[in-house]
C-alpha cells in the first residue's frame, strides 16, 4: 500500500515535467518566428539542438528557454568536474555557465569544445590545425557527466530494487512483495527462456549474474532514455563498448577447450577447410561482441534521432495541423520505442547468453559433428 | 561516374529491409503451423532479425 501511494505523486510530477518542458519549446519558438529570415536560422538550431541532445554534456539540463532580454536561460543542475591535469582539479560545471564561459581553477583555465574538455588561456583562445581539430592541451576528463550520474542513478536503483526483492523472500516465507511481484517473472523469464536453453543447465549460473544485470542495465537506461530528462546513455558508443568488452572477456576467459579446438582446428570438415576456417573463425571472436555494440548503440541512437525529427515537426510547420500531425507521430513512435527499448536489452542478452553458451559448451566427440 | 554513397546505403537497407520481412513471414506460417512451438520459433526469428538488422545499421553509419 505504501508504495502505491508514493508511486502516484512521482508519476504526477514527472507528467508536469513532460508538459512543461515541452509547453516551454514551444514557447519560444512562437515568440520569435515573426521574423522570416530566420527560417535558415531555425532549421541549423533545430540540428544543433537534435545533435546537443545525442551528446554526453558536462551538466544535468533538462530544458533551455529565451528570456525576454535574449539570454538564453536553463533548468538543472551542474555536475562536478574532474579533471587530471598535472594533479587532481575538482570543481563544479557550474563555473562553464552552459559550454559556454572559460572556466578559472586555481590559476588554470579551461574552456568546453564540442563536449571536451581543453585548456585554453584566460580568453578561452582554442588554435585548430588544418582539419580543424583544436590543438589544445586536452586533460583527461573523468567528469560526472550527465550519462555518468544516469549510470551511478540506475546502479543505485537496481541495487535497492533487487536487495529488496531479494530480502522480500525471507521476510515473506519465499513470496516476493510489492515491486518485487514485476519483477520476479522478469527474472524467472531471464533464468528460464534465456540461460538454460542457450548455455545449459550444467553451467548456467555462474553466467547468470552478468546476464541479469546488464538485462535490467540496458532495460532501465533505455526507459530513461524516452523520459524527457534527455539522457542518452544506451545510444553512447563508449557506454555500450564497455558493456561489448565485459561480453567478450567474459566470453573469452570462461571458454573451454572445445571452443578454442573449434576456432582454429574445426573438428569434423576436411583439412583444407580447417586452414580456411581458422581465421574466419579468429575473426568472428571480435566480430561477434562488436555487432553487439553496434546494434545497441546504432537502434537507440536512430531511436532518439527519429523522436526529436518528429517533435521538431511542430516547428517546421508552425499550424495545428503540424502540431497535432506531430504529436500523434511522435506518440506513436514512442510507444514503438517503449518496446524497441525491452527488445534492445533482450537481444543483448540473448546474444551475449549464445556467446557464452558456445564458450562453455563441451562437446562429445566420440559422435564427430 | 560516382555512385553516391546514400543509393548505395539506401539499397543495403532495401535489402535488409526484404530480409527481415522474409523472416517475420516465415516465422508467422512457422507459428501457424505450430502454435506449441512459438516461443521457440520467435526467439529463433529475434536473433536472426537482429543479425541482419546489424547490417542496416552498418550502411547508415557509412553516409
Amino acid at each position: 500500500m505504501q508504495t502505491k501511494l508514493s508511486l502516484k505523486p512521482i508519476t504526477l510530477v514527472l507528467l508536469l515535467i513532460t508538459f512543461v518542458s515541452f509547453g516551454q519549446h514551444h514557447d519560444t519558438k512562437s515568440a520569435d518566428n515573426t521574423h522570416d529570415d530566420a527560417t535558415i536560422d531555425k532549421a541549423e538550431e533545430r540540428k544543433q539542438y537534435i545533435n546537443h541532445h545525442l551528446k554526453d554534456t558536462h551538466d544535468f539540463t533538462l530544458f533551455s528557454y529565451t528570456k525576454a532580454n535574449g539570454e538564453k536561460g536553463h533548468i538543472g543542475f551542474p555536475l562536478p568536474v574532474i579533471l587530471w591535469d598535472n594533479g587532481l582539479k575538482i570543481f563544479s560545471s557550474s563555473k562553464f555557465h552552459h559550454e559556454e564561459a572559460v572556466a578559472e581553477h586555481n590559476g588554470n583555465f579551461y574552456k568546453i569544445e564540442h563536449s571536451m574538455v581543453y585548456k585554453t588561456d584566460a580568453a578561452g583562445t582554442i588554435t585548430y590545425d588544418d582539419h580543424h581539430h583544436p590543438t589544445n592541451v586536452k586533460p583527461l576528463d573523468l567528469s560526472i557527466t550527465k550519462s555518468v550520474f544516469m549510470i551511478i542513478v540506475t546502479g543505485i536503483l537496481m541495487l535497492l530494487l533487487f536487495r529488496g526483492l531479494g530480502k522480500s523472500y525471507g521476510k515473506n516465507n519465499g513470496i516476493a512483495s510489492g515491486l518485487g511481484r514485476f519483477f520476479e517473472p522478469i527474472i524467472l523469464y531471464i533464468r528460464d527462456d534465456v540461460a538454460i536453453p542457450n548455455i545449459g543447465e550444467k553451467h548456467y549460473k555462474k553466467y547468470m549474474s552478468f546476464l541479469l544485470t546488464v538485462f535490467f542495465f540496458v532495460w532501465f537506461l533505455n526507459i530513461f532514455g524516452l523520459t524527457p530528462l534527455g539522457v542518452n546513455v544506451t545510444g553512447n558508443i563508449a557506454i555500450t563498448f564497455s558493456l561489448a568488452l565485459l561480453t567478450f572477456l567474459i566470453t573469452t576467459f570462461t571458454a573451454k577447450k572445445d571452443y578454442w579446438q573449434h576456432i582454429f582446428w574445426m573438428p569434423g570438415v576436411p583439412y583444407l577447410m580447417r586452414i580456411v576456417l581458422a581465421p574466419i573463425e579468429l575473426l568472428g571472436i571480435f566480430i561477434k561482441p562488436f555487432s553487439l555494440l553496434i546494434r545497441l548503440y546504432a537502434n537507440m541512437q536512430a531511436g532518439h534521432i527519429v523522436l526529436m525529427s518528429l517533435i521538431a515537426l511542430m516547428y517546421l510547420f508552425n499550424s495545428i495541423i503540424g502540431s497535432s500531425l506531430s504529436f500523434l507521430l511522435s506518440f506513436a513512435i514512442s510507444l514503438i520505442e517503449v518496446l524497441v527499448a525491452l527488445l534492445q536489452a533482450y537481444i543483448f542478452t540473448m546474444l551475449a547468453a549464445l556467446y557464452f553458451g558456445m564458450a562453455s559448451e563441451e562437446h562429445h566427440h566420440e559422435e564427430a559433428h | 561516374m560516382e555512385i553516391p554513397v546514400m543509393v548505395g546505403a539506401g539499397l543495403v537497407v532495401i535489402g535488409v529491409g526484404f530480409g527481415i520481412g522474409k523472416i517475420g513471414g516465415s516465422a508467422m506460417e512457422a507459428i501457424a503451423r505450430q502454435p506449441e512451438a512459438s516461443g521457440k520459433i520467435q526467439t529463433a526469428m529475434l536473433i536472426a532479425a537482429a543479425l541482419i538488422e546489424g547490417i542496416g545499421f552498418a550502411a547508415l553509419f557509412a553516409v
